[in-house]
């Protein structure tokens, strides 16, 4: 069984490795998410807020913008979900007295 | 954690070092412009000023500082914040979170997305600081009952 699983640890390292082979390179210019239009003839739009950033929001910090404005619904649903998990340590950890009266 | 560390040492120390850190915690919600950072790393710097306190000086001298009771509304208030400056761009004609329909006079459009991305930044590091201190202080209570 010990040889089943890192046959198949061994196996799926390869299948990663091969896929990993065609990826293209870093920092090419001619990458497909580097030019302007994508094959479909739309426009992508990280070249957008590359080019734009500092035109729309005067910022030269460009992830700022990307987090606070493009994206900003994106921050709100982060900003949800880390005080879901404030109130449900309030709901799990806080016991009050009802309850232990209970539990006894 | 619920008493005072015996050693002076550990109180003096965090005594020291709990308002720098804190004032990290500021300069990297509002230098997020230009810096990297913003109102999440900001906000854990924030908290992490005042549990070093908790931690090293017990209960009775974390009374002094944000009390358990605070945290639950300040997190509230972050969020609100955050939505009401959406709320407000809507009411003023625009779509949720557009930042140049905040009712700020005398600014550009660009600008007024400049102090858009400000305002929720606060809001941010409001929320990720007092839900920190709110967990921490949550695990201290469940150890009594323990």
């Amino acid at each position: 069984m010990k040889a089943l699983k890192i046959l198949i640890l061994i196996l799926f390292a390869g299948v990663l490795i091969y896929a990993a082979s065609d990826l293209p390179y870093r920092g090419d210019p001619d990458n497909l998410m580097h030019v302007e239009e994508s094959v479909t003839n739309t426009q992508v739009k990280g070249n957008y807020f590359v080019q734009n950033a500092y035109r729309d929001a005067r910022t030269p910090n460009m992830v700022t913008v990307v987090l606070g404005d493009y994206r900003s619904i994106d921050t709100f649903g982060e900003q949800v979900v880390i005080y879901t998990a404030g109130l449900i340590t309030l709901l799990v950890l806080r016991r009050t007295r009802k309850i232990k009266r209970a539990l006894k | 954690m619920r008493r005072q560390f015996d050693s002076p040492i550990v109180i003096l120390g965090s005594r020291l070092l709990s308002p720098y850190i804190m004032v990290f915690g500021w300069y990297v919600i509002f230098h997020g412009h230009y810096s990297p950072g913003g109102g999440f790393q900001g906000g854990a710097l924030l908290a992490a000023s005042i549990l070093l306190i908790r931690v090293a000086g017990g209960r009775r001298i974390s009374r002094l500082q944000i009390q358990e009771f605070a945290t639950t509304p300040l997190a509230v208030i972050g969020v609100v914040i955050y939505f009401a400056t959406g709320l407000v761009s809507i009411a003023m004609g625009g779509y949720f979170l557009d930042y140049e329909m905040l009712p700020i006079p005398g600014l550009d459009p660009a600008w007024l997305r400049y102090y858009g991305i400000l305002i929720i930044e606060i809001g941010i590091g409001l929320a990720v600081m007092a839900i920190l201190i709110m967990i921490y202080d949550n695990m201290v209570r469940g150890e009594d009952y323990a």
